[in-house]
């Protein structure tokens, strides 16, 4: 049988040389290596881009080639290539072995039989991965763990294998052999569920400086096992084009499983086809709507009404980045012209107030298209107060707080360092008002909020010094990936706002039901994916740049002590963090699609649609005098905003009066009824006729 | 002097007068005193007065004597697709005074395309030969083009108007967008004016509109349904948090809804100078009326923002008003015959909008609220008159009887009740929105200008004789809390020293505010020409020269060097 191993070998993390490595097994023993150094990638190793596996298509560069002598298994004889490899790596990146020995790293990643004809079918495609047959164990036992979920917390041992859940009980039958985990009672939670992150965003020309794989590497540390990350297409590029690119970004670099939001940064004609095909095709249910940024994402109300009304009809998620765009805009204008150009100019020229009536704004919208409505960033009181008050008046809306949020506030913008300023740049801004975090942490609590992100999108300082002489410039976003469980943990768990259920909830389990991933995620149960994070209520740690997985050198939370942290993270069935070491594998990260109409939003929406009916009062024929009009000005014309949007009726320069009079022709609702004489439309003696009289 | 003091023009009859017996009720006390006026001013107020021989004495023994009503809000010569209202300024003063007010401010609402001075002189002309009591203006901004804010000036510190109105409803007609609101608030508040709005969100109203024309529905009901409440709601939010950042007083027209009018209570408890005027209509009557059968009376309650099908909103308001959170009252006087109306019978978005109530307003209020309990009779002088006066700067001339005022006088019987119908009342319209109400409350005696034009049941108006009466900006009543403001809100950036580490390569700047015109509503110049990108250069600012912070002797750990890790400490975290 042919065979072959995917090996990935990880030099020194720190250095990121990270090197990937193929190795074939053909049927007389001869183990072949193909791979380069650097960091080559899993997926396109796979796929045959760089380096070819299946036995024809021999065309790698340099082949080391390695007999495998008859006495040793298969096992002993990769160990010994192994130990070669790590040899030669060494060697050729000029780092002694003996020095390095700590560092390296052998990870066994994903083995691939190949040759078959199953394999390669499920090489053209992404998905799928997890039914290629593996050679190591992938099954995994944990003893004597307390299972949280949203709901309720028990007692019991948990087994998995191929990345799924599948036994969850005492005293479990399993394999013999299986890696076994002792919990000795400590917390089994479900991973969490990052719903907001902007990894790898461009931004004029930059790129976040945490990249899919930083990113996803860093949420994995902090106990998070999947991420929704943000899409956002060059207003001129189709939905499409970028969800592409996306898609071929994260398939190589996430180390966790991902899905994709789509932001809506302009809207014209053709989009529609394009949001149907996004829901339907590929897999998205929630695009994001921008009120701010004008003139570049910003979309009117008018468009903003018809994206909430193609959504709803799509069963999708309405998302929206609340500000409002225009007073910013004018704002700016202002706080420039009085010679403010620093960070703190930022959050000036976004006072709460903006996202609080944008807010209002959107649920308005969403109210009269019965859109389910989705806010992300929720960073000021007043903003958090506008979405408690439309649930409480029954609107579907749901609120997003995140990391920075949640964990810190925003008199930092006017610290006199103007890098450490600059790094807390995000819109919304944090408020400055310093009691805003632990408002929005207890409105987290009591359920007015329901989900956290962590709106990670980082950039360098000297991406950030773009803007050194005018705070407009900066580019925008903060960290937060890596803290978000722990800060949520640290300010609501233990200071008892919150117990550990509703922590599951808050963390992980509510985004998946909003966004249609339940049960597969957020959820410790037989049939779930095994993304399991092992809790420990009790450390603390002091989050610092020095210490954190992230590639940019500022950390918002830079010195804060929070208590709280994952002891083992478990992604797909596999290990990936254990005693602080993490074992990620770059392009490991599935992308995960979900469905249209989530049960959890769209139940009620479904039913008030069937019963918000609108109907007409069926009334005779007005017959009386009209006055003479020339001119009929109101005429209905498209859209008119700066990016001229065709609306969804193809609309007539002039309406057309006569088509859309309604007539009593026809059977009526009220033919039971006996008209009255009287209501027979006849000139009566005073002149007038009765219609147009008081009755 | 640009106002003609038609004050001063010799009158025939009599300009004496002198009013015995009446309980005198102001908004801050009530007192029983005779009043004697000359000359269209009162001149004496207390007990025997000393008056000259032969002067004509009003009884109002068992009456109170109020100041004559102000109403805020008419459109009595506004067109709407061409057609005049049905009661233009003759009609519509003549009802007002015939209901116990005795001065009105009309809106200005200029065709877009015409300019605001051009409008000001058409209805300063109209309204010089028709109307029969004292008039003020409004003027509305209906289009931006450009000298809008030379215009803006001359109106305020040469023509007597210090108020204007915004419409965020009227899509591609009338509407402003978010960026021109901000920047009318800015120049408002600069002159000292105060800014009003229509507040409905035009965008969504467009969009429902089509929505419910698909639908098949063409009735008036379609108005209601297509205008819901959030709609209104959110458009004051809207409002409050511009005017909040421009920190210019704001004054919402037409509150209809309990919703908005949470909305403006709420904002007031937050510090805002903000007013709300809820109208006769919203306070007298609901919008179930629009699911009639008779296709016309159900258009003739047609006006935006429509009202409330919710029942309970009349009372919910004048609740509102009684405590305080709502402040003045209007009419919002709109009329069209139902032959005019009937130009929308195949299609509600061309029914032309307004309903009637200058003549009930006064009625309706002391219904409401004096008679059931909610305000006494000092607060009703307050929402029907003297909050108006002190908002639009005609206090102490207007709102209140003290010597020295103008003598526009009611006097009100608060024990009788009278019911409204179109048959009685002095309109010209068909149908009155208020038919059959019974209301307690009404003036037995007005006096305008100092003459009797209401007496026994009959009117003697004299067409032309109302005066316009010019409005100074920055009322106090309004202004003294803004200007402390703005002197308070000084934003103040951070002195920091110039970062000096890498700077990432930028290829393109995508993210320059260009001038692209605002994406809300018809396109306009802005106030400041801004270039098509802004120079970036500009607005770096440095710190050289004395600054603030120079006796504070800098630490030397700040001096800008590169320490030996190579990074500079601004660039550090410390």
């Amino acid at each position: 049988m042919k065979m072959c191993v995917c090996v990935c070998v990880c030099v020194c993390a720190r250095a990121r040389m990270c090197v990937c490595v193929c190795v074939c097994v053909d049927q007389g023993g001869v183990l072949r290596m193909h791979g380069g150094f650097g960091r080559v990638n899993l997926r396109q190793c796979l796929s045959g881009a760089s380096c070819r596996c299946a036995g024809t298509r021999e065309k790698s560069p340099s082949p080391e080639t390695f007999h495998r002598p008859p006495s040793e298994s298969l096992q002993d004889c990769l160990e010994t290539f192994l130990h070669r490899v790590r040899f030669v790596l060494c060697r050729r990146r000029r780092v002694s072995l003996s020095c390095g020995a700590s560092l390296l790293q052998t990870r066994i990643g994903n083995h691939y039989a190949c040759g078959s004809p199953t394999f390669r079918a499920e090489m053209s495609g992404y998905q799928g991965k997890k039914n290629i047959p593996r050679i190591t164990s992938d099954r995994l036992l944990i003893k004597g763990a307390k299972i949280v979920n949203d709901d309720q917390s028990f007692h019991a041992d948990i087994y998995m294998e191929d990345g799924v859940i599948k036994q969850i009980g005492e005293n479990l039958i399993v394999p013999g052999g299986v890696k076994t985990i002792d919990a000795h009672g400590g917390m089994l939670i479900p991973g969490g569920i990052d719903v907001h992150t902007r990894f790898q965003m461009p931004d004029r020309g930059m790129t976040a400086a945490d990249d899919f794989y930083q990113g996803t590497r860093a949420a994995l540390a902090g106990g998070t096992t999947m991420i929704i990350d943000h899409v956002v297409p060059e207003p001129g590029i189709s939905l499409i084009a970028a969800f592409n690119q996306w898609r071929e970004w994260a398939d190589h670099k996430s180390c966790c499983d991902y899905s994709l939001h789509v932001d809506i940064t302009e809207w014209h004609k053709g989009m529609q086809e394009e949001l149907e095909a996004m829901v339907k095709d590929h897999g998205v249910n929630s695009f994001l709507v921008y009120l701010a940024y004008k003139d570049i994402f910003q979309l009117n109300d008018s468009q903003m009404y018809e994206v909430f009304s193609m959504i709803r009809d799509l069963g999708a998620i309405a998302q929206v980045h609340a500000e409002n765009g225009d007073i910013i805009a004018e704002e700016q204008k202002r706080i420039l012209g009085l010679g403010i150009t620093g960070p703190e100019g930022h959050v000036l020229s976004r006072p709460e107030e903006v996202e609080a009536e944008a807010i209002n704004r959107a649920v308005t919208v969403a109210n009269q298209t019965n859109c389910p409505l989705y806010i992300t960033k929720v960073m000021s009181k007043s903003a958090a107060d506008v979405i408690a008050q439309a649930r409480k008046k029954g609107t579907v809306v749901y609120g997003e707080p995140i990391s920075a949020s949640l964990g810190t506030d925003g008199t930092h913008y006017w610290s006199k360092n103007w890098a450490k300023a600059a790094a807390y740049i995000t819109s919304p801004p944090l408020s400055p008002d310093p009691t805003t975090p632990d408002y929005l942490n207890s409105l987290l609590a009591c359920g007015d909020l329901q989900v956290t992100g962590s709106a990670h999108c980082t950039f360098s300082t000297s991406q950030r010094a773009v803007g050194k002489d005018n705070f407009t410039l900066i580019p925008e976003g903060t960290n937060g990936t890596e803290e978000r469980m722990s800060i949520i943990w640290d300010k609501c768990v233990v200071t008892g706002k919150m117990d550990e259920n509703q922590f599951v909830a808050v963390t992980s389990t509510n985004a998946a039901k909003i966004f249609n991933l339940y049960p597969r995620k957020g959820r410790i149960a037989v049939g779930s994916d095994a993304d399991l994070v092992l809790w420990d209520p009790d450390t603390t740690k002091i989050i610092s740049a020095k210490s954190h997985h992230l590639a940019v050198e500022y950390n918002i939370f830079e010195g804060t002590e929070v208590r709280g942290a994952p002891l083992v993270v478990i992604s797909q069935g596999k290990i990936v963090l254990e005693d602080a070491n993490l074992h990620t594998i770059e392009g490991s990260g599935r992308y995960i699609t979900r469905k249209p109409f989530p049960d959890y939003v769209y139940k009620r929406i479904k039913a008030r649609s069937r019963l918000a009916e609108l109907r007409g009062v069926p009334r005779g024929l007005y017959d009386g005098p009209v006055c003479e009009v020339t001119v009929t000005p109101k005429i209905m014309t498209p859209v008119t905003s700066g990016k001229t949007s065709p609306v969804k009726h193809t609309p007539q320069p002039v309406r057309n009066l006569h088509q859309s009079g309604f007539s009593l022709s026809g059977a009526q609702i009220d033919d039971n009824i006996p008209r009255r004489t009287t209501q027979r439309i006849v000139a009566p003696p005073g002149g007038r006729a009765n219609i147009t009289s008081l009755g | 002097m640009s106002f003609p003091g038609k004050k001063n023009t010799p009158r025939v009859t009599s300009d004496k007068l002198i009013i015995k017996g009446g309980k005198i009720v102001n908004d801050d006390q009530s007192f029983y005193a005779d009043i004697y006026m000359e000359d269209g001013t009162i001149k004496q107020i207390g007990e025997n007065l000393i008056v000259p021989t032969g002067v004509k004495t009003v009884d109002a023994y068992g009456h109170i004597v109020i100041p004559g009503g102000i109403d805020v809000n008419t459109c009595l010569q506004a067109t709407h697709l061409g057609m005049t209202p049905a009661d233009d300024f003759y009609h519509g003063t003549r009802a007002a005074l015939m209901g116990g007010t005795t001065m009105i401010i009309d809106h200005v609402v200029p065709e877009p395309g015409t300019s605001l001075l051009a409008a000001y002189d058409q209805w300063r002309d109209t309204a010089d030969k028709r109307s029969c009591c004292d008039y003020s203006l409004h003027i509305d901004i209906t289009r931006w083009h450009e000298g809008l804010f030379e215009e803006l000036e001359h109106l305020i510190k040469d023509k007597g108007v210090n108020s204007f109105l915004i419409f965020m409803a009227y899509k591609d007609k009338y509407q402003s967008s978010d960026t021109q609101i901000y920047e009318m608030f800015s120049a408002m508040r600069e002159l000292g004016a105060i800014a009003q709005v229509h507040a409905e969100n035009g965008d969504i109203i467009e969009e429902e509109q089509k929505k419910l024309l698909d639908l098949g529905i063409t009735g008036p009901e379609g108005h209601v349904l297509s205008h819901p409440e959030e709609v209104e709601t959110e458009a004051v939010y809207r409002a409050i948090t511009i005017a909040k950042q421009a920190n210019c007083p704001l004054y919402i027209t037409k509150v209809m809804s309990k919703p908005a009018a949470d909305v403006i209570a709420k904002a007031r408890k937050k510090g805002m100078v903000i007013y709300g005027e809820p109208i006769a209509a919203s306070l007298g009557t609901d919008g179930s009326h629009y699911w009639s059968k008779n296709w016309a009376k159900a258009a003739a309650f047609v006006m935006s923002p429509p009202l409330s099908p919710d029942t309970s909103t009349p009372e919910y308001l004048s609740s509102l008003l009684s405590c305080g959170d709502l402040q003045v009252t209007a009419s919002a006087h709109c009329t069209f015959t139902t032959a005019q109306k009937a130009v929308g019978k195949d299609n509600f978005t061309l029914i032309p909008e307004g309903t009637n109530g200058i003549e009930e307003r006064m009625s309706i209020v002391w219904d409401k609220a004096v008679a059931t309990g909610k305000m006494d009779e000092n607060d009703f002088v307050a929402v029907t008159s003297t909050n108006a006066a002190k908002i639009f700067n005609l206090y102490p001339r207007k709102g209140r009887i003290a010597v020295g005022s103008d003598a526009d006088i009611v006097i009100w019987n608060t024990k009788e009740t009278k019911t409204f119908s179109a048959k009685s009342h002095n309109l010209t319209v068909e149908v009155n929105i208020f038919e059959g109400m019974e209301c307690r409350g009404f003036p037995v005696a007005v006096i305008s200008q100092g003459r009797i034009v209401l007496e026994d049941g009959n009117l003697n108006v004299t067409e032309g004789s109302g005066r316009f009466i010019p409005r100074k900006a920055y009322p106090d009543f309004v202004y003294k809390r803004i200007k402390a403001r703005g002197r308070m809100a000084d934003a103040r950036g951070v002195p920091r020293g110039n970062y000096d580490g890498p700077v990432h390569d930028v290829i393109s700047m995508t993210k320059s505010m260009s001038a692209t015109p605002s994406t809300r509503g018809p396109s306009c110049p802005g106030k400041t020409p801004v270039g098509p990108a802004r120079n970036l250069h500009q607005s770096g600012f440095t710190l050289s020269g004395t600054q603030m912070d120079d006796h504070i002797p800098r630490r030397t750990s700040q001096k800008i060097v590169a320490p030996p890790g190579g990074r500079s400490n601004i660039s550090s975290l410390s």
